[in-house]
């Protein structure tokens, strides 16, 4: 639903402004089916406003907006066909994947043709003498690890969505996980490309081999949310297995101590492989959730994974567990057994649904802040907490600095949401203050647009913008999500 | 080139490296773009009459060891931060080389020139290249001003990522100022298996399932001469791992086993290992001559012997295979059938090449590297416009004309 205004409107009430819709677009919304129907195959394109439903919004469902029409593509050809008939035609286009981005990167605009890559899911090759994996965008994350885990590989980027997210939406969103402290994020994991421009060219950038010769597109394009042109199919690295891994947990009595405990480990040498914080009332949700035996008198809590042979694991346990000793931890718990670290991890991997149980809606936020700041961080959220008057519980990926407060909301009261985003907006401004940034995996979608100013000076915005416009002269692809609309003329009316 | 020499601005602030573009822009007079200009002879000479050297532009702004990040100024010279590193355990992940032997030069390189020129080492099979771990950078555009991307964590999404544009662009679309990088830590032990094997093929499926197994290798290299002074005859493969020293000498162990039927098994621990993948980071074996010409391909791995056969084929040429067989040296003839045949066996295996250091005659009349698709050609001219509208930084470095 669209407002006079110009603003989408969610289920209670108008909150985000999207260009406005380009009126020769909407009037000729017929011609465009008609024409769409006649490029793809007939049930690859959706018109009917009760088919369209399900893709007016994403993870964050508190925007919504019904696109003009929706596509379903199966093939490379298919994708190119439809940019170079939208480009041909000026209309905008707005690229998904399954839909789950948290910061809005895939909600439709009134006058966008969604494009989405959910059918391309075939597994294209898989080569283990070379490691890698060649996929087409729409097969889920997990789809890749099940592909090459019968023959003892993996691949490594592990968003917690991913049973449901593909890998096109994880290359442009570079996604990172619970273990990319040592396996990095999506970009440190790819190969090469198969990009598609606004124009409909296809391109191939990268390959099987590892070094690009000239400018880095395959770096550039990472993460760029869809401002750049889209991907169909992905060359992904593929990495064998680990022997074993196993967690442990240790709980201390300040969020400062904790944070010390983190420095004095990594201080040491020891990269585990996942490194996770929660504080208290991300501790008490998850345990009345999970019944994981977390420590309900800890002020924070650290999840530590390690990986290698059986008598690896126990020698890095035994050093880290050392180390936490220094700092009278209230509890130290070493998995003897994998079933014993799924019990560990238990919590943490249901701490969303935890959060949404003690609270009916919560903003999920991802700042990153230099992990020495944390202490100072938690202390200031908690402030905004009783500012606002709105609960938070804080998971954190505690080695890169990845901060993600869930801040409870009611999104029935429209007071409550509007505060909820003012908290948020707060805690991302603070994290640009103390010397980190917006988002460390999330991706700045529409949420965080306008934010940008925060962190970039103008000049800067400018340049970024021009970068996109050099792939996107008409402002074509996926538009009113990153840069802020002020001050863009590309998006004026 | 020895016209640059004659005027070098060497400006000591990031507004002084400003001042100097604009003051080029001013007068429409392109720049060289250089550290300390070790690797002048790379890629294709620069037609500018000046030379903007960052090398006055040093110091470690930041390094916080837990936080495993450290900031340089982009002159700083790599062994200082190296030298800094080291103090607290720490290493650069991706390993640059240090090619004063190769380019015949005296003083070492800076932040600024490996990051602008993407190098990395061994550890790049499984670390990563220098451009994943480049968190953050401050610039200067060709239109002289200051700009910033990525920051100091080591997780960031926010906006597109120009880091990653920078690094490897040679200094065409920005000058780096300050550079920030992951680190991590330098591992307490190191070892590495040298195998005998019987050839090319042999030794690929030997890195191949070495990099396959559960060990965590950090280096895999190919030796087809083997390396006389480190008493390796070749064909050798070398095979690292770097960890903790229980993990060292368990996972050699693994590895032996798993690894001894591609031929007979050496094990070389601490310096002589070290002192390996010094060489093999350095492309010592390569045995390059001051006249020859050095090219680096980048293939599958598995393409790599029928890549090799294709080029010694084709001229006498010498080889050093590393990253499993991903990174193939080769030194050769510096002439235009020579590179003919590098081009083409690239191509062939569907992977990219880089003339790397050869006499001016040729790499200004050839492509030094492989020619992109139009569309793409397009966009990167239209981006170049972007950062230097000009065309004052670096002109015609890495292609004729751009
Ligand atoms: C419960 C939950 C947990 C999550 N946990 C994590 C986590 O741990 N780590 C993390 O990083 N993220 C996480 N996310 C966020 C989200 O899953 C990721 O951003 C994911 O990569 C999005 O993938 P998708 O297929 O759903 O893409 P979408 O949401 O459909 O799209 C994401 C963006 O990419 C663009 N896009 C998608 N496909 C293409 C394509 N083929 N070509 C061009 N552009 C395209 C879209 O326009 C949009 O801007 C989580 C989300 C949820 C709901
Ligand atoms: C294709 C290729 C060829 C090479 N040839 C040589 C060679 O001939 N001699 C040699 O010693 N090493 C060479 N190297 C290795 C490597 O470049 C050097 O080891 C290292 O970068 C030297 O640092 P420097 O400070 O001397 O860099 P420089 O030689 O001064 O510069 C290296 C590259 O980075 C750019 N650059 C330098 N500083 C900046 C900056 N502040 N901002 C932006 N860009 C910058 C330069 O324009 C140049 O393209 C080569 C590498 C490659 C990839």
């Amino acid at each position: 639903m669209m407002l006079a205004d110009g603003t989408a409107q969610g289920h209670f009430g108008p909150m985000i402004r999207l260009p406005p819709p380009k009126p020769e677009i909407l009037a000729r919304r017929d011609a465009i089916l008609a024409d769409l129907r006649r490029l793809l195959p007939e049930d690859a394109v959706i018109g009917e406003a009760i088919r369209l439903r399900p893709y007016e919004t994403d993870g964050l469902s508190a925007y919504r907006q019904m696109p003009l029409a929706v596509t379903l593509p199966r093939t490379t050809e298919e994708v190119a066909a439809v940019l170079r008939y939208c480009h041909a035609h000026g209309i905008r286009v707005v690229p998904r994947g399954a839909g789950t981005s948290l910061s809005g990167g895939a909600l439709p605009l009134e006058d966008a043709v969604v494009i989405g890559l959910m059918r391309m899911n075939r597994i294209l090759e898989v080569n283990y003498a070379d490691r890698y994996a060649v996929v087409e965008a729409g097969v889920t994350n997990i789809g890749i690890t099940k592909a090459v885990e019968g023959d003892g590989f993996f691949y490594a980027p592990d968003p917690s969505s991913q049973l449901a997210c593909m890998i096109g939406g994880n290359v442009m969103m570079n996604s990172g996980g619970a273990h990319c402290l040592k396996y990095g994020v999506t970009a440190n994991n790819l190969l090469g490309l198969t990009f598609v421009t606004i124009e409909g060219e296809v391109v191939r950038i990268g390959g099987q081999h590892l070094d690009a010769a000239g400018y880095d597109w395959l770096g550039l394009i990472t993460g760029s949310e869809g401002q750049l042109g889209m991907v169909t199919e992905v060359t992904v690295r593929i990495l064998r297995s680990p022997e074993g891994a196993r967690a442990m947990l240790a709980a201390f009595s300040s969020v400062e101590v904790a944070g010390q405990a983190v420095d004095a480990i990594i201080g040491a040498g020891v990269i585990p492989v996942a490194l996770e914080f929660m504080d208290k009332p991300c501790i008490h949700a998850c345990e009345a959730f999970a019944h994981a035996g977390y420590p309900l008198d800890a002020e924070a809590m650290l999840i530590i994974e390690v990986e290698g042979s059986v008598a690896e694991q126990d020698m890095l346990l035994n050093r880290i567990k050392k180390i936490c000793a220094r700092f009278d931890p209230i509890s130290l718990k070493l998995a003897e057994s994998a079933e014993q670290s799924l019990a560990i991890w238990k919590g943490r991997k249901g701490a969303f649904g935890a959060v949404g149980r003690i609270s009916p809606d919560y903003l999920c936020m991802d700042g990153t802040i230099p992990t020495g700041e944390l202490p100072h961080v938690l202390k200031r959220i908690s402030e905004m907490s009783a500012h606002y008057g709105l609960g938070v519980a804080n998971v954190f990926h505690a080695g890169d600095g990845n901060l993600h407060p869930l801040i409870m909301f009611d999104a029935n009261d429209a007071e409550s949401f509007r505060k909820a985003e003012a908290f948020g907006a707060d805690i991302l401004k603070l994290c640009v203050e103390v010397g980190g940034c917006l988002t460390g995996e999330h991706g700045v979608g529409v949420e965080k647009r306008d934010l940008m100013v925060a962190q970039f000076t103008s000049s800067e915005l400018a340049l970024q913008r021009a970068v996109k416009s050099a792939f996107d002269p008409g402002w074509l692809l996926n538009p009113a999500k990153v840069f802020p609309l002020e001050g863009n003329e590309a998006l004026a009316a | 080139m020895s016209a640059a020499l004659d005027k070098v601005t060497a400006p000591d602030t990031e507004e002084g490296v400003a001042e100097a573009v604009r003051a080029a822009l001013a007068s429409r007079e392109p720049l060289a773009v250089e550290g300390r200009g070790t690797k002048r002879a790379m890629l294709r000479p620069v037609q500018a009459a000046r030379t903007l050297s960052t090398r006055a532009l040093f110091g470690i702004t930041l390094y916080r060891p837990t936080e495993l990040v450290i900031s340089a100024r982009a002159g700083t010279p790599v062994a200082e931060i190296e030298a800094a590193l080291a103090e607290k355990n720490q290493k650069l992940i991706a390993e640059p080389p240090d090619l004063r032997a190769l380019f015949g030069v005296e003083e070492g390189a800076t932040l600024g020139g490996v990051v602008g020129a993407n190098l990395s080492g061994p550890r790049r099979i499984t670390g990563g290249a220098m451009r994943d771990h480049v968190l953050g950078i401050r610039a200067v555009s060709g239109e002289g001003e200051v700009f910033r991307s990525g920051g100091r964590v080591l997780k960031n999404v926010t906006g597109l990522d120009l880091c990653k544009l920078l690094t490897g662009a040679h200094g065409t679309l920005g000058v780096l100022t300050e550079v920030t990088l992951k680190v991590q830590p330098a591992g307490e032990a190191t070892g590495t298996l040298a195998l005998r094997v019987a050839g090319l093929e042999e030794g690929i499926a030997a890195l191949s399932a070495a990099l396959g197994s559960p060990f965590g290798v950090s280096g895999a290299a190919l030796l087809p001469e083997g390396h006389a002074p480190l008493g390796l005859d070749g064909p050798v493969a070398l095979v690292r791992i770097e960890d903790f020293a229980e993990s060292v000498t368990y996972r050699l162990g693994q590895l032996r086993a798993a690894l001894s039927r591609f031929g007979e098994v050496s094990v070389l621990e601490g310096a002589p290992s070290r002192a390996a993948w010094r060489a093999v980071r350095d492309a010592v074996p390569l045995g390059a001559q001051p006249e020859e010409a050095v090219w680096r391909i980048s293939v599958a791995p598995s393409r790599a012997p029928a890549v090799s056969a294709a080029l010694r084929e084709a001229f006498p040429a010498r080889l050093l295979l590393d990253w499993g067989g991903g990174l193939i040296w080769v030194a050769g003839p510096a002439t235009a059938d020579s590179h003919a045949a590098v081009m083409k066996a690239a191509a062939s295996a569907g992977g990219t090449f880089t003339l790397f250091r050869a006499p001016e005659a040729l790499s200004a009349a050839l492509p030094v590297l492989p020619e992109e698709p139009a569309a793409l050609a397009s966009i990167g001219q239209r981006v170049k416009a972007v950062l230097d509208p000009a065309g004052i930084l670096n002109p015609g470095r890495m292609r004729a004309g751009a």
